[in-house]
């Protein structure tokens, strides 16, 4: 073994096909994603690691939905409205989400924008995505104030497992944070894509490098994501 | 092998792509405290961490103090006992072996390594250290707060971590813990994001996965793991702040505290274990697989041997990396869980046994035969593989629920991760300071101090730890303040405790010789070069020494080959860098 060449050249070709393919694609020089810039990957791998925060979050609210010894709230009941004399289950909630969806739709149109340089589109489509979350947390807030008024704690609630105010407000509080920070970036960034900052070659504040339209599309992905995170806390929360 | 060192002879492209916009510090301020120069960073993590280390150290002659002389200190009572062995277990593992390996070695290496100018996101990095910090200094902060720090044990367990009876669990202590360990996360994560973003996107021209240094390798892919296996144990920490703050039960099951029945009902403590230990496996990995890296480089270089099988310990790393997500619940054998989830757990654990000991036998098979130079280094990377084999013995039977029930909580679970997580990367950290000092300050480390440090803490730990394999195997209790009388264990035990006792205040000593010879030999060490071991990695062909600001010249350095070239036949050197065109290293390229 000690005297075999160490160093041989590549005379056959890559493979081309199979799992040495992938293998040899994604080790090959530079970057493991072609054409992927750094704050697109960045933000990929920030957003799996939220999907674990998230998903612990959720794991947990069902672990102490089974194992608490008390009935859980009935959703149902307990996210109504009494809208004209007439009691509509989960209203609020068909509501929040339709926005929340529709102001990925207009994300979707901002980075398009973004892209073909069309300044005042992009930046004002951004704006529209973010008064959608703006109303998105609005209305949460609206909704804890309800169930407050109502007397849910998070350590206890009129209705049955005290669990079920804890888990409402740490989950839909730690969303409705994201969909917060969320907001102010979209601010930000459609401010520096209203300003040409962009084209002009402008640098950032905190970081001193200069910044590309990729960065609506950065915001986007975030974006997606957070509202992705919504169907399942609507799915296991609101539907369970 | 021809897959990993491919095209010797095809030409490198010149670099056309775009380059980092670096941020030129223009104050001693920007450029040596709020620096955003991954090195700096990365020795501010060192540095602090080693600080925040030396506490734990100095909370483990307390404990030793108290264990092999019982009743003789009055100032260590339970509940300060308690106090220190949590803040030694918690400081050890996240704010001195993750940081060290992570936030230092990683900051520092991991550009040089590749081959970048800096880390991608190198504001973000910034902000990493001094969140760090801060985490570290609310930390330190609860030894001062009233009650003291928390005194729940590193696995902080509830419903106890936050009742009356357990120091700190009604004060501040379990508080400034969980808020501590929130901020590590969150300032982990920024810095943890930018090691993976610069491995994965950010190498220089040749530079492949597949011809990256496994120091790199170890280092990445427990970032990778820790930036997956952290969220769970954020989210068990702001469970329990709420528990602990607002009265909810999420950990809490009914409760009745000196008669009185409190308000808590209903949750679930095996969730925190569940959330605990899917962080605290995944953990073990994030501080042994750098050590892994770093080993096999050091013994490459320090046998003048390519590492055996490369490819091999590529996958070993990520293989076990993945495994490590399967197994957390080892830890909770004796928590009245079903049988076959023992089963299960018992079996994925006793897999990851198969690509760690292709590690170590790829280690022993790379110095067979090699030309091995018993420099400071390498004797630490010695002592690595005969610990950290060891440990993993010991491992194996902990990892069999039948041998776990009557072991757990005993001094062999003690002597067990000592060896294996405490010991073994500790090691590796001393050999790599000494490896990677002359690159990071321009001089070498005193040769005589360090094989006396060396000697002292190799022999010490085992006198240290290899006896507290027997105590337990007798049944003297892990978490004890003071056993008394029994009838199981004789009084030779506590003879044999005293002598570990002593053992590591001489250990700890030993240490003080090590800070020593670090400030030392800032000054007065022999002039290194830039390449004192003859390595063949990207880090020791720097323009300059120390490495400047961008690391390198206009443009970064082409690779041409993988990182162990080392004894090619009829090259004119017995190593070839990383960067050396083929036609200047003879012999290379044309052996087909
Ligand atoms: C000179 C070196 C060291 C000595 C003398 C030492 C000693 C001790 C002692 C006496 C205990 C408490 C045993 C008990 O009563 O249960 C302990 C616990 C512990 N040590 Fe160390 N230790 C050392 C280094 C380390 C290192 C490097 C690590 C890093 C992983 C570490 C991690 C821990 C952990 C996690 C615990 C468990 C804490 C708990 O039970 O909550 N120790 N150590
Ligand atoms: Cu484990």
């Amino acid at each position: 073994m000690p005297d075999t060449p160490l160093i041989r050249t590549q005379d056959a070709a890559t493979p081309t096909s199979g799992w040495h393919s992938l293998v040899s694609d994604w080790s090959s020089d530079r970057h493991a994603f072609k054409d992927v810039s750094w704050g697109k990957a960045m933000m990929w791998i920030f957003l799996l690691s939220d999907t674990f925060i998230f998903g612990c979050f959720l794991l947990s609210y069902m672990t102490v939905r089974m194992s608490t010894t008390t009935p859980w709230p009935n959703p149902s009941e307990v996210f109504a409205l009494e809208i004209a004399g007439t009691n509509m289950p989960l209203i609020l909630i068909a509501i929040m989400t339709f926005v929340l969806i529709t102001s990925s739709g207009t994300m979707a149109m901002a980075v398009n924008a973004g892209y073909r340089r069309n300044r005042r589109a992009a930046a004002l489509l951004m704006l529209v995505t973010a008064l959608f979350g703006a109303a998105f947390v609005g209305m949460q807030a609206f909704e804890w104030s309800k169930l407050i008024h109502e007397g849910v704690r998070p350590w206890e609630n009129p209705w049955g497992a005290a669990q079920f105010g804890s888990t409402f407000f740490m989950i839909t509080g730690f969303h409705g944070t994201h969909v917060t920070i969320g907001v102010i970036f979209l601010l930000i960034v459609a401010r520096k894509v209203w300003r040409g900052d962009f084209d002009s070659g402008r640098k950032g504040f905190f970081t001193s490098r200069k910044g590309r339209y990729e960065i609506v599309e950065i915001t986007g992905l975030y974006w997606h994501f957070v509202d992705l995170v919504w169907v399942f806390i609507f799915a296991f929360f609101y539907l369970w | 092998m021809s897959e990993i060192v491919p095209g010797a002879d095809h030409p490198i492209p010149h670099d056309h792509a775009d380059d980092v916009e670096l941020y030129h510090p223009h104050s001693w301020i920007t450029k040596y405290v709020f620096s955003q120069d991954a090195k700096v960073i990365g020795i501010q993590y060192s540095l602090t961490a080693m600080a925040i280390g030396l506490v734990a150290l100095v909370l483990s002659w307390l404990m030793r103090l108290q264990l092999g002389f019982p009743s003789t200190f009055s100032f260590i009572d339970p509940p300060s006992y308690y106090q220190f062995i949590t803040m030694h277990g918690m400081i050890m593992v996240v704010y001195l072996l993750t940081a060290l390996f992570l936030g230092g070695f990683g900051n520092y290496l991991i550009p040089l390594m590749v081959g970048a100018r800096d880390m991608v996101f190198p504001y973000a990095n910034m902000l990493s250290y001094w969140i760090y910090l801060l985490a570290v200094l609310v930390l330190v902060a609860s030894f001062f707060a009233p009650g003291g720090p928390t005194g729940a044990g590193w696995t902080l367990y509830p419903p106890q971590a936050i009742l009356s009876g357990t120091p700190g669990g009604q004060g501040w202590g379990i508080i400034l813990m969980l808020v501590s360990l929130a901020l590590f996360i969150i300032g982990f994560t920024m810095g943890g994001l930018n090691y993976v973003v610069t491995v994965l996107q950010a190498r220089t021209r040749g530079m492949t996965l597949m011809r990256m240094p496994l120091t790199v390798w170890g280092i990445f892919t427990a970032t990778v793991m820790a930036l997956l296996a952290f969220p769970a144990l954020f989210v068990g920490a702001v469970m329990m702040l709420f528990d602990r703050l607002l009265g909810t039960s999420f950990f809490m099951p009914a409760l009745v505290e000196m008669g009185q029945q409190l308000r808590y009902g209903g949750g679930s403590p095996i969730l925190f274990q569940h959330l605990f230990w899917f962080f605290g496996h995944p953990e073990v990995y994030i501080v042994a697989l750098p050590a892994f890296g770093i080993v096999s480089d050091l013994i490459s270089t320090h046998a003048r041997r390519n590492i055996f099988g490369y490819r091999m310990m590529v996958w070993a790393i990520v293989g076990i990396g993945a495994l490590s997500f399967i197994v957390w619940a080892h830890h909770m054998y004796v928590s009245g869980m079903h049988p076959w989830f023992g089963f299960f757990f018992a079996t994925t654990t006793l897999i990851i046994a198969v690509p760690t000991a292709i590690k170590v036998y790829n280690w022993l098979l790379t110095l067979w035969r090699g030309d091995i130079h018993l420099t400071v280094p390498m004797l630490f990377t010695l002592a690595f593989i005969v610990t950290f084999l060891n440990g993993g013995l010991t491992g194996l039977f902990l990892g069999n629920v039948v041998v776990d029930v009557p072991l757990s909580d005993t001094m062999f679970v003690v002597a067990h991760f000592h060896m294996v997580m405490g010991v073994a990367p500790i090691m590796v950290i001393f050999g790599g300071i000494y490896h990677w000092y002359p690159k990071v300050t321009g001089r070498m480390m005193n040769d005589a101090m360090g094989k006396i440090h060396f000697w002292v803490t190799f022999l010490g730990a085992y006198l240290i730890f290899f006896p507290m394999h027997y105590l337990g195997l007798l049944g003297v209790p892990r978490r004890y303040h003071e056993i008394g009388p029994t009838s199981f264990v004789p009084d030779s035990a506590e003879t044999l405790n005293a002598f570990i006792s002593v053992v590591a205040l001489v250990v700890g000593a030993a240490q003080m010789l090590f800070l020593f010879n670090l400030a030392w030999s800032l000054r007065r060490g022999r002039e290194a070069g830039p390449n004192p071991w003859n390595a063949t990695t990207l880090e020791w062909q720097t323009p300059q020494t120390p490495p400047g600001h961008g690391n390198w010249g206009k443009e970064t350095p082409p690779v041409y080959r993988w990182a162990y070239a080392y004894g090619v036949p009829g090259a004119a050197r017995d190593f070839i860098p990383q960067n050396e065109p083929p036609a200047t290293a003879a012999g290379d390229g044309g052996s087909g």
